[in-house]
């Protein structure tokens, strides 16, 4: 205050001290850029950054290393090897249809989680909860869409995958076991697929799981109509069809039991065996081929027959 | 010709799976078959030139010396994955907002559909319950199909033909899977679609589905028809000893059948040589069970014969 007052009068020393202030300032202002600069500079290499080391692990660049790192150290891609047969990349070959069915796999469970949020398996609530996704819920229509879609694209891609492998003889050793687990999984597809048709509860899906689970009754020893059933002492109210639809007819027993199988038992056991196919499919060897073509001349003829059916793999 | 009951059918949107099938099947059928006959002639190039076997690099790809064998996954393989997740993505996008999920009205057992069908890729095992009981179609049938395709690596004896695509070193296999997966169950899911009307009748495409349609059609078993009415008493057990020598018969005749196919060159001699007795057996057993399903679809369309077999429990 006191240090103020004798400069007032000078309006000149005034302008000055503004002036300085204000270039003290800008050249701090100045300064403040270039440090801004010069930092965001080091941004246009954000592969060195600490988040991106921290995050990645590894540097981005072509080095053969990194790149081999960058599959390795990452959590989601390290299923994959660091190199493949340079053939293997060929849509040609492998058609994509075992990764495609992974991948709709994953836009089922996403789609599904979502649309669980609205529904409850209940006879009163299950029907409305559809209609209400469908006409109220933002996006609920896409999403319903997007989850039956999906589903028959994956029944369609796993056939698909099948019909190459057996193409290709990708299934003769040592991928044998895998092929078993593949066939496993495309017992799983349909059930989960058929499992969730019950789940709107419309006419559709209760018509469509009436027959299909009216075939359970005809299981022979297990079912009532079945061979052998009556002699066993089966009956609508303790077979197989009871166990599956909780009840002797398909109602909100059934409903339930079908939204359990289908949203939490089914895709637990689906996802333990593509667990293991994947795994597999690494420890055989990766993908079968494209491999070099074998000739008839080139195979060594064992005197006789093969003595044990099931060698295990690898074992010759 | 009543071209709305064909849209009808061909625009439901559960059907648009299999209007895909109708596509996308043959297509990959095509798609692999015209690779296993390149490569075949690739064989024949190989067998008949030694020198060349020796040096050739034995894929139908383009190759040259200086060439890598394998690439990095990072970016070769990603970038492919990636691109195909888009791809599917954007598919089932633009599938999901074009056509909505089907939503029938609530579930009532009251009031029947007509017809019932299954979802669209068991309609094959709903289509075998023309021919077969539930027990057999429902129940024996899925498991036996598991069971076999399960089995098929350890049945296949040939070594050839492991990772490529190859028609002539694998002409049994190749011509039985198609066999059975275009031949029975897709062909028998384009019937259950496109075919089947209320009551599970035959109309032909195009035809108008009649609700009232009747058919006076008398299937009669087997021991009814009339030279067999005459020899065989008509009495159950004779009957069932009849049907079971009648189903025993069968399997023998197609086992010789097949056996005469697996003698009828020296490629299918050499198969032969490889397998042992139970591996032998046990592709009699599927191939022959396999057969009778077409066996008995003519026996019923062309003879209209319902059982073979007719016991008290249970009738094949």
């Amino acid at each position: 205050m006191a240090e103020e007052k004798p400069e007032q009068p000078q309006g000149a020393g005034e302008k000055k001290g503004l002036s300085a202030v204000v270039e003290q300032a800008q050249e701090k202002a100045r300064a403040l850029k270039d440090r801004a600069v010069e930092e965001a500079k080091a941004y246009r290499e954000p592969q060195k950054t600490q988040l991106f080391r921290s995050i990645f692990r590894v540097k981005h660049d072509a080095e053969p290393r990194n790149r081999a790192l960058s599959v390795l150290s990452n959590v989601f891609f390290h299923l994959h090897p660091a190199k493949i047969n340079r053939d293997a990349v060929r849509y040609s070959y492998t058609w994509g249809m075992g990764g495609i069915t992974f991948y709709v796999f994953l836009v089922l469970t996403v789609t599904g989680v979502l649309l669980m949020f609205y529904y409850h398996p209940t006879k009163v609530q299950a029907f409305r909860d559809i209609l209400y996704l469908e006409h109220d819920v933002p996006f609920g229509k896409l999403l319903r869409n997007m989850h039956r879609w999906a589903a028959h694209l994956m029944i369609i891609t796993v056939w698909l995958h099948m019909f190459r492998v057996f193409l290709t003889g990708s299934y003769k050793t040592p991928r044998e076991f895998n092929w078993s687990i593949g066939v496993l999984l495309l017992v799983l597809t349909m059930l989960l697929s058929f499992t969730g048709y019950l789940l709107p509860d419309d006419q559709l899906g209760f018509w469509a799981i009436t027959v299909g689970t009216s075939m359970a009754r005809a299981t022979p020893l297990l079912g009532h109509e079945g061979p052998f059933g009556p002699q066993l002492g089966m009956t609508p109210y303790n077979d197989v069809r009871f166990a599956l639809l909780g009840g002797s007819i398909v109602d909100a027993n059934a409903l339930l039991r079908s939204y359990i199988w289908h949203c939490i038992a089914l895709p637990l056991v689906a996802a333990i065996f593509m667990g293991v196919h994947f795994w597999r499919v690494r420890k055989d060897g990766g993908i079968s081929g494209p491999a070099p073509v074998l000739l008839e001349s080139e195979i060594k003829e064992q005197k006789g027959p093969t003595p044990v059916i099931m060698r295990p793999s690898g074992m010759r | 010709m009543d071209w709305h009951q064909l849209w009808e059918i061909a625009s439901a949107p559960d059907n648009v799976p299999i209007v895909a099938l109708l596509f996308l099947v043959p297509f990959y059928t095509w798609y692999g078959l015209r690779q296993a006959l390149a490569t075949d002639r690739l064989i024949g190039q190989l067998e008949a030139d030694p020198k060349l076997a020796k040096t050739h690099h034995r894929k139908i790809f383009p190759f040259q010396p200086g060439w890598s064998r394998e690439v990095h996954v990072w970016p070769y393989l990603m970038r492919i994955e990636f691109l195909a997740a888009v791809i599917v993505t954007f598919v089932l996008m633009v599938w999901s907002i074009t056509l909505n999920a089907p939503l029938e009205e609530p579930a009532n057992p009251n009031l029947t559909m007509n017809p019932a069908k299954a979802p669209w890729y068991f309609l094959g095992l709903q289509e075998m319950l023309v021919y077969f009981d539930p027990w057999i179609a429902g129940v024996l049938m899925p498991t036996l199909i598991i069971m076999g395709l399960m089995v098929i690596p350890y049945v296949d004896a040939n070594p050839l033909g492991n990772g490529y695509y190859t028609f002539k070193q694998r002409r049994i296999a190749i011509l039985s899977f198609i066999f059975g997966f275009l031949g029975l169950w897709v062909l028998m899911i384009i019937v259950g679609t496109f075919i089947r009307g209320p009551g599970w009748m035959w109309f032909w495409p195009g035809q108008t589905w009649d609700h009232n349609k009747l058919v006076f059609e008398v299937n009669r078993d087997l021991h009814q028809v009339i030279p067999f009415r005459w020899i065989v008493p008509q009495h159950p057990i004779t009957v069932g000893l009849f049907g079971a020598s009648v189903v025993g018969l069968y399997y023998l005749v197609a086992g010789y059948g097949l056996h005469w196919l697996m003698q009828l060159n020296q490629h299918t001699r050499k198969i032969y040589n490889r397998m042992s007795l139970l591996q032998y057996l046990t592709i009699q057993f599927f191939a022959i069970t396999m057969l009778g399903l077409p066996v008995k679809m003519a026996l019923r369309l062309l003879f209209r014969i319902k059982y073979v077999w007719v016991t008290p429990w249970f009738n094949v």
